[in-house]
C-alpha cells in the first residue's frame, strides 16, 4: 500500500475543495504546514465535483482547483465530476 | 558568511471575528459571505421610532408575522455578498454581450420570420413593467426586512430584476423600433389580456409583511411567471419556429431564474422548518399568491401559446408546487 498526495495552497479558494476532499475520503489525513495544506490517502484519492457545489452552493468546474494546486503525486483518472488519484493503471 | 533562511509558522490567535465564531466555531476559518454577512445587522440603541412609523422601531422582527428566534439562520445557499455577487453577473453579462455581438453581426433578427419577431416583441416587452415591479418589491423587503443576512441578498435580487427589465428593454429595442416600448407601455396599462397581472403586480406594491412579499413576489409570481415565458414561450414556442435570436438575446433570465430560486427555497424552508406557526403561515401565503398569480398568468399564456397556453401554465403551476413540497410547505 503507498499513498497518494495533493497539495494546495492555503486560501480562501482551496478551503472548499479541501472540506470536500476530507468529506469524501474519510481514511485522508490532512496537514497543515505555511501557506500549503498536503493532503495524504493510502491508495486512492477522490475530488467530486458535486461535494465541492455542495459547499460553495454554487456551480463548479473541476479544472478550477489547478488554481490552487501545488502539487500532487499519483496516476490521474479525471473528467467532469470527478478528479481520482490513485496507483492504479 | 552564510544565512540560514527558516521559516517560522505563526499560528493566528482567532479564526474569524467573535461574533462570527459565535454562529461556526473558531476551530476553522470563516467564509468570507459568512464574515460579511452575520453581525451586520443593527440590532440596539435605535433610540427614536420613525416618524413615519411609531408602532415599530427602525429595525423591527416584528414587521412580519413570521416569528424566528434567529434571523440570521436564513442562509443564502449561494453565499453572495457583495464582491462574489458583481463578479457572477459580471460575467453573466459578459456572455449576453457576447450574444448581441453574434446576432448584430449576422443580422439574425432580420431574418427572423416576421410573425415570431413581431409576437415576441408584444408578448415579452410589457414584462419589463412586472420586473420593474420585482424591483420595487425586493427593495421592499430590503428595507423593511430583518437581519442583513436575508436584506442583503434581497437588494442584490432587487438590482436583478432591475437588470432584467432592462434586458427586456434592450431586447425590444433590437426586436422592433424604440415605439414597440410605448407600445409595450400601453398594452400593460390598457390591454384586458395584462390587467390581472397588472392588477397582482400593483397589489404587491403594497403589501406590508416583507415575510408574504418575498412569497408573493418571488416564490408565487416569478416562479411561474419565468418558466411559462422563459421557458414555455421562448425556449419551447419560438425557437422551434426560427426564433433562436430571442432565446439568445433572454439567455439571462432562465439561468438567473434557476440560480435565485434555490435562495428562495432556502429561505423559507428555514422559515417553515422554525415553528408550525411560520409553516401553517408561510403555506397559506403560498397557496394564496400562487392561486392568484396562476389566474392572473392565464391570460397572458393565452397570448403568448394561444389553446397551449393553459396547459404550459399548469406545468409551470405543478413546478412550482414540487419546490414548495421539497421546501416542507405543502402547498
Amino acid at each position: 500500500m503507498s499513498n497518494v498526495f495533493i497539495a494546495f495552497q492555503s486560501n480562501e479558494e482551496s478551503r472548499p475543495i479541501i472540506e470536500a476532499i476530507l468529506a469524501d475520503n474519510p481514511h485522508a489525513v490532512a496537514v497543515h504546514t505555511v501557506g500549503l495544506v498536503k493532503i495524504d490517502a493510502p491508495d486512492e484519492l477522490r475530488i467530486k465535483r458535486e461535494t465541492i457545489e455542495e459547499i460553495i452552493g454554487k456551480r463548479y468546474n473541476l479544472q478550477e482547483l489547478q488554481l490552487s494546486l501545488v502539487t500532487l503525486s499519483g496516476y490521474i483518472d479525471e473528467d467532469d465530476d470527478q478528479f481520482t488519484l490513485s496507483w492504479n493503471h | 558568511m552564510s544565512v540560514d533562511l527558516h521559516t517560522r509558522e505563526i499560528k493566528p490567535l482567532r479564526q474569524t471575528f467573535a461574533h462570527v465564531a459565535q454562529y461556526v466555531g473558531d476551530d476553522k476559518p470563516a467564509s468570507r459571505y459568512l464574515e460579511a454577512t452575520l453581525g451586520a445587522q443593527s440590532t440596539a440603541n435605535f433610540h427614536y421610532r420613525p416618524t413615519w412609523d411609531p408602532a415599530h422601531e427602525l429595525f423591527d422582527k416584528t414587521r412580519s408575522a413570521v416569528v424566528l428566534t434567529d434571523w440570521q439562520a436564513l442562509r443564502d445557499p449561494r453565499q453572495y455578498y457583495y464582491g462574489t455577487w458583481t463578479m457572477a453577473r459580471a460575467r453573466q453579462q459578459d456572455a449576453i454581450e457576447a450574444n448581441y455581438q453574434f446576432i448584430e453581426d449576422r443580422g439574425l433578427v432580420g431574418k427572423m420570420p416576421e410573425a415570431v419577431r413581431s409576437k415576441a416583441s408584444r408578448v415579452l416587452i410589457p414584462l419589463r413593467h412586472a420586473a420593474w415591479g420585482g424591483n420595487m418589491n425586493n427593495c421592499s423587503i430590503g428595507a423593511y426586512g430583518y437581519g442583513a443576512i436575508l436584506t442583503a441578498p434581497a437588494m442584490f435580487h432587487a438590482m436583478d430584476q432591475l437588470g432584467v427589465a432592462q434586458y427586456i428593454t434592450r431586447l425590444g429595442l433590437t426586436l422592433d423600433e424604440p415605439g414597440a416600448l410605448d407600445t409595450g407601455k400601453k398594452d400593460w396599462l390598457e390591454e384586458a389580456c395584462w390587467q390581472p397581472l397588472r392588477h397582482y403586480v400593483e397589489d404587491t406594491l403594497v403589501l406590508q409583511d416583507p415575510m408574504e412579499l418575498f412569497v408573493a413576489q418571488n416564490l408565487a409570481l416569478d416562479g411561474q411567471l419565468y418558466p411559462l415565458m422563459f421557458g414555455s414561450f421562448v425556449d419551447d414556442h419560438l425557437v422551434p419556429l426560427g426564433g433562436t435570436a430571442v432565446a439568445m438575446l433572454s439567455a439571462f433570465m432562465p439561468e438567473w431564474h434557476a440560480e435565485s430560486a434555490r435562495w428562495i427555497d432556502a429561505v423559507l424552508k428555514v422559515a417553515a422548518a422554525e415553528s408550525e406557526a411560520n409553516r401553517t403561515l408561510i403555506a397559506g401565503w403560498v397557496q394564496t399568491w400562487s392561486d392568484r398569480a396562476q389566474a392572473a398568468l392565464a391570460p397572458v399564456a393565452e397570448l403568448a401559446l394561444g389553446a397551449e397556453g393553459q396547459s404550459a401554465l399548469e406545468d409551470a403551476r405543478t413546478s412550482l408546487n414540487a419546490r414548495c413540497k421539497k421546501a416542507g410547505l405543502a402547498a
